[in-house]
């Protein structure tokens, strides 16, 4: 990474309030998203990735409480932002979203063309700061910058290869397949110019053949553009696919960081390892890993993984291990030897 | 095209069932011991002359012929005379029918104007003091017995404050009749005394009606809105960085107002079927009051014909509820 | 699930337990009435010496028109109420869940026909139709009780229909056919532990509803002859003696209103604890 990094979240303490205490949902995370990078966040089902791609898009559920740490988007501090700047100025703008779950994202009641040009009006990059408007009810929307603003939306949708975009406009969500839906709402997180997408497990909900046709319109596009992606995913196999880089996160830690090559090729933390290994492979039998995932509000000390770790050693239960290493970055006491370094 | 079809499949099922409520009421009110022939004849007249009467008003004939007979002159559209104001009932009805509308709406207009904001915000403010407060208003409202409202509200308003008229419809003489109603009829006659009159006498017994109205109309939208409000589509917006005044009454809303909708279309059959006790306390001359007098004075044809139009009604109302679903919810195949 | 269970989540929650405490004073005022009144004699006697007095430490809410004493009225009227919403709400259920079960259950047309005929007790609002058939019937409490589940039992028949036939399509209901358990076992077993939530609510919110009515009818005249402490009576004779008398209206109207919200909150309460699917609209 040349230039400073696009977002910087660091020693991120986030959690939940429950009936049984708080769930400590995410423990001093640190993440980094470059310019122009596509980074995949890893984990199973409830390491905290969806939470912290919440943290960031600012739609935290009201029981979440942030209890340390800074997420840095350019410069700007995001937690400590008002939150009517970072709803005019950062969301849908500069922070676009791809959701997990293309139809549910949509309001069945209203028509595409109206939802798109609803996220324009207020999101549009020729949307000056100075247009007038009296509360969110009576705001006009500016006939020119309308018809500005339309032209690039059916544009878009063109790119995205939605058929015949100006009559597409005109229809329900229920009227597109999933994987439409999709490109549309990859259209519509396009359409701002923002400098980064956080995309949520954008092709779970999709039939396999459709995800990699989503997945490589998605790196196409961003690439294109110079837009930055953070993309949460439990599937490895994704990963692979698009992202440059790739953290992974177990029970509210991240614990690994690589670029795709290396992470694949040399994983490092016994985790990453694990995790590897249990991929389907034709060549030798499953392996699962042991144990289960730990109970967030009663979490173990130190690195949380060790109970289940094969490596583990006194000093993994009392503290967090600190992050070594420069290109791949892992947090263990005991981690795989890095080819990489050793080659050097 | 999907409405016409809707249209046909009610109209199907209406027959049967208004056929089935006529038979039902028919046969109850032939049951009443009194007998219609010796009222109308009066006290003094003999038992041949009652006899004759009876014969002569084909009440001496088997039930069955007696029901058969009155479905054919249904479908002729003629709904039977009273035997007490001797005017064809479909006529009685339909001169007391603009007086229930004007209080049907009134009431209707102020349930659905304070019910459903009230109701988004309670949504919205979730156990905050005002959402507590407007719950426990919403149970006590349906709690109280509207009549006993009623009576409360004329001690208070009426007797004891002075400030609102006790029952009728207006003081003095009516403005000359256009529309059957008087607010609307006072007004084009230009005559704003008589207008402010209407409107003093209108609102104590559509503030009544109102009252359980609007605590049904707050219970669904709140509800509606709680409920959709946890749709992804509100989370997606707030992402996007749609305004939250937007997101909760422009799409909020439309999505919550389903259920709201059938329960309001519900309330004005009800209310339009003839608001009985409200009126008869109020002294509205409206359907209500009719078919109370009709129903104590053994007037069979009066609550034959009454029960052939409030069942009409309901049939109409719930017609509209589901054009209107159909129209706030333009998805197709949606039952 | 188990009755402590539902008992204790009822109870923690505020509103639900506010209706059960109000239901069961009333409950238990009805049962205690001779022992709570102060004037139990007076109930059905006449003192016109005493007539229309306001209340005071002698008469607690004040006399009638016929100098009885209001609050001891009051509260032999609860008896009235009580019993005329259980038995007619009961005889209702009694009537309707099993109606609604065999329509439910079983394909041919019956089933649908049955719901067409309890549609037409729907088709007119149920207050007309009980005037209707308690005034042919002359008014006495018999009469309104007839009336009352006459014109209620189709709700519980519609409720415990919808239930079933939804539940026909489950897949464990599918399971069970297919493995020949017989349909009656499967009905008793598994459908109706399914529909007794449902009714338990629908029962709760018709009691305060059947009470509601009830005393419409008595104000109209049609319920229990005086001089019978009936409250929907009592509310209509205090009537030509307004603004004066105001206690003579107060009285029998809160007692319905306490009543009537007790049953409703508890039916809310109930619907959240065995319904859980509902709750996050019907919240604490």
């Amino acid at each position: 990474m040349t230039a400073e990094p696009l977002l910087e979240v660091s020693e991120l303490r986030l959690s939940f309030r429950t009936e049984l205490g708080p769930a400590r949902v995410l423990d001093a995370v640190n993440l980094t998203v470059g310019r122009g990078q596509i980074m995949g966040l890893v984990g199973e089902s409830g390491c905290g990735k969806t939470t912290l791609a919440r943290a960031v898009l600012g739609i935290l559920s009201p029981n979440a409480r942030i209890e340390g740490g800074t997420i840095r988007f350019d410069g700007l501090d995001l937690i400590g932002m008002d939150r009517e700047r970072q709803r005019r100025e950062i969301k849908g703008r500069r922070i676009a979203y791809v959701p997990q779950d293309p139809y549910s994202a949509f309001n069945p009641l209203f028509r595409v063309g109206d939802q798109i040009m609803e996220l324009m009006k207020w999101n549009s990059p020729r949307r000056a700061k100075s247009e007038p408007g009296f509360g969110a009810l009576l705001t006009p929307y500016p006939r020119r910058r309308y018809r500005a603003d339309k032209a690039a939306a059916i544009a878009v949708l063109g790119e995205v290869q939605i058929p015949d975009p100006e009559r597409a406009f005109h229809k329900l969500p229920e009227q597109f397949s999933g994987g439409q839906r999709q490109r549309l709402m990859v259209a519509m997180a396009l359409l701002t110019n923002p400098d980064l997408i956080i995309a949520d497990e954008p092709t779970t909900a999709l039939d396999v053949t459709i995800q990699a046709q989503i997945l490589k319109l998605m790196k196409g596009l961003a690439k294109h553009r110079g837009v930055s992606v953070l993309l949460t995913t439990h599937d490895l196999g994704t990963a692979y696919e698009i992202c440059d880089e790739i953290t992974v996160m177990y029970a509210g830690q991240e614990v690994e960081s690589a670029p795709v090559a290396e992470f694949f090729a040399n994983p490092r933390h016994p985790y990453t390892a694990r995790l590897l290994e249990s991929l389907p492979n034709p060549s030798r039998q499953m392996r699962e890993i042991g144990g289960e995932i730990p109970n967030l509000v009663f979490p173990p000390d130190g690195c949380r993984f060790h109970p289940r770790c094969a490596s583990a050693s006194d000093a993994c239960c009392r503290t967090r291990p600190p992050a070594s290493g420069t290109r791949q970055v892992v947090r263990c006491f005991h981690p795989h030897p890095s080819r990489l370094e050793a080659a050097t | 095209m999907r409405i016409l079809a809707l249209i046909g499949k009610r109209l199907l099922w209406f027959v049967p069932t208004a056929a089935g409520l006529i038979a039902v009421v028919f046969f109850i009110s032939r049951v009443i011991p009194a007998d219609p022939a010796a009222l109308l004849a009066g006290e003094t007249a003999s038992r041949e002359a009652i006899e004759a009467l009876r014969v002569k008003l084909g009440l001496d004939r088997p039930l069955l012929v007696q029901l058969l007979d009155y479905y054919r002159q249904l479908l002729k559209g003629d709904l039977g005379t009273s035997l007490f104001t001797t005017r064809p009932v479909a006529e009685d009805l339909l001169a007391r029918l603009p007086a229930t509308i004007e209080l049907t709406l009134a009431a209707m207009l102020m349930a659905i104007a304070v019910g459903i904001p009230l109701g988004v915000v309670s949504a919205t403010r979730r156990n905050s003091l005002l959402d507590h407060g407007v719950r426990i208003a919403t149970v006590a409202g349906l709690a109280m017995a509207s009549f006993w409202l009623a009576l409360v509200l004329q001690l208070v308003f009426a007797m004891d404050l002075g400030w609102l008229p006790l029952q009728g419809r207006i003081a003095g003489f009516p403005p000359p009749a256009v529309t059957g109603f008087m607010t609307l009829d006072a007004l084009i006659a230009g005559r704003f005394d008589r207008f402010a009159s209407a409107i003093a006498h209108l609102l104590l017994p559509a503030m009544t009606l109102a009252v359980p109205a609007l605590a049904t109309v707050v219970r669904f939208t709140r509800a509606g809105v709680l409920d959709t409000l946890e749709k992804p589509f509100v989370t997606y917006q707030d992402a996007i960085g749609i305004p939250r005044a937007l997101i909760v009454w422009k799409y909020v809303l439309r999505n919550a107002l389903t259920s709201t909708i059938t329960q309001i279309g519900l309330l004005f059959g009800i209310l339009l079927a003839g608001a009985v006790v409200i009126e008869t306390v109020f002294q509205w001359p409206g359907i209500g009051t009719y078919a109370f007098e009709a129903i104590l004075q053994s007037d069979y044809a009066a609550v034959m014909g009454f029960t052939v139009y409030a069942g009409g009604i309901f049939m109409i109302a719930n017609l509209l509820v589901d054009i209107a679903h159909a129209s706030i919810d333009p998805r197709g195949g949606h039952a | 699930m188990g009755f402590a269970h539902v008992i204790r989540q009822l109870v923690s929650d505020r509103s639900a337990l506010l209706g059960l405490v109000l239901v069961l004073l009333v409950v238990l005022a009805a049962l205690l009435a001779p022992l709570i009144s102060t004037h139990p004699e007076a109930v059905w006697d006449m003192s016109p010496a005493n007539r229309l007095k306001p209340p005071s430490r002698e008469w607690l809410l004040g006399t009638d028109r016929m100098g009885a004493d209001i609050y001891s009225r009051v509260i032999y009227g609860a008896r009235i109420t009580l019993i005329i919403a259980f038995v007619a709400v009961g005889a209702a259920l009694l009537i309707g869940v099993p109606i609604g079960l065999w329509a439910g259950w079983h394909e041919f047309w019956v089933g649908e026909a049955l719901m067409r005929v309890s549609d037409v007790f729907l088709a007119v609002p149920q207050i007309v139709l009980a005037i209707a058939i308690a005034q042919t019937l002359g008014p006495s409490i018999e009469n309104v009780i007839l009336a009352l589940s006459i014109t209620y039992w189709p709700w519980f028949a519609r409720l415990v229909y919808a239930e079933v036939r939804s539940l026909k399509h489950e897949t464990f209901i599918e399971a069970a056919i297919a493995l020949g358990v017989p349909k009656r076992r499967i009905v008793v077993q598994h459908v109706l532990p399914n529909v007794l939530s449902p009714i338990i609510v629908r029962t709760s919110i018709g009691m305060g509803f059947t009470i509601l009515t009830a005393a419409a009818l008595g104000f109209l005249g049609l319920g229990a002859p005086p001089p019978a402490p009936e409250w929907g009576r009592m509310i209509s004779e205090s009537r030509e003696f307004l603004p004066e008398a105001w206690w003579y209206a107060l009285a029998p109207g809160l007692a319905i209103f306490a009543v009537v919200m007790g049953f409703n909150l508890l039916g809310d309460g109930l619907r959240d604890v065995l319904d859980p699917r509902l709750r996050r609209a019907h919240d604490r």
